[in-house]
């Protein structure tokens, strides 16, 4: 499963998605909102996506993984819109025979995705905002 | 050599579309490769220029400068991605 919501991520919807009977191993990862950074209180964060290709770079990810280790089941959710501090921006769940490729499965995911889905959060601050990571 | 120009339909996220003002945006740019537009949305949207990185998806795929172009791609500015 690999969606894309305005909705509340249900956590339990993403794991079911990824779990199969051939498993021996879930893992999670749960991404969520920080009330602060760099000491600067955040009020809320914007998240917006170019749905179709964060989609298709997501099953890119999902699909290297998967030359890298024996996934049995995999789902990634992740939220669009207004998000406040606490709220779950993401959620990553893989299952795997074994636990140790669950958790290197997992991170590998969530680490990619970062770094190539094009998905992008605006921070919002009490006296302004600005798209993280825009420049140096 | 001839200049050849082209009208392109750019869709912008994040940053970029602060910075070229819209949610898609038509440029007539001269040349037709993503390298030749780049040289344009620079000239004309020199901010753009600041950014970490600026990478060019068309049709949904990220491309490297020398893919050329045609006028019915789906072109898409993508500035630093922040997902997560």
């Amino acid at each position: 499963m690999i969606e894309i919501t305005k909705q509340p991520i249900e956590i339990q919807k993403v794991i079911d998605a990824a779990s199969l009977k051939e498993a021996g191993a879930i893992n999670t990862f749960i991404g969520t909102v920080r009330n602060q950074t760099s000491g600067k209180k955040v009020t809320q964060l914007e998240y917006e996506a170019y749905e179709p290709m964060a989609v298709s770079e997501i099953r890119k990810i999902i699909d290297q993984a998967s030359q890298q280790w024996k996934l049995t089941g995999w789902a990634v959710s992740h939220r669009v819109g207004t998000l406040l501090p606490g709220e779950i921006a993401v959620v990553v769940a893989v299952s795997t025979p074994h636990r140790k490729e669950s958790f290197s499965a997992c991170q590998f995911i969530i680490d990619s995705l970062k770094q190539t889905v094009p998905i992008w959060k605006k921070e919002f601050f009490e006296d302004g905002d600005q798209w993280v990571s825009a420049h140096p | 050599m001839y200049i050849c120009l082209m009208i392109v339909k750019i869709k912008t996220f994040g940053i970029s579309r602060d910075i070229l003002g819209g949610r898609e945006v038509e440029l007539d740019m001269n040349g037709s490769s993503v390298g030749d537009l780049r040289k344009t949305l620079s000239t004309r949207y020199p901010q753009l220029d600041k950014l970490n990185s600026l990478f060019i998806a068309v049709n949904q795929e990220y491309v490297a400068d020398e893919k050329v172009l045609s006028e019915k791609d789906e072109i898409a500015l993508i500035p630093p991605v922040s997902g997560g």
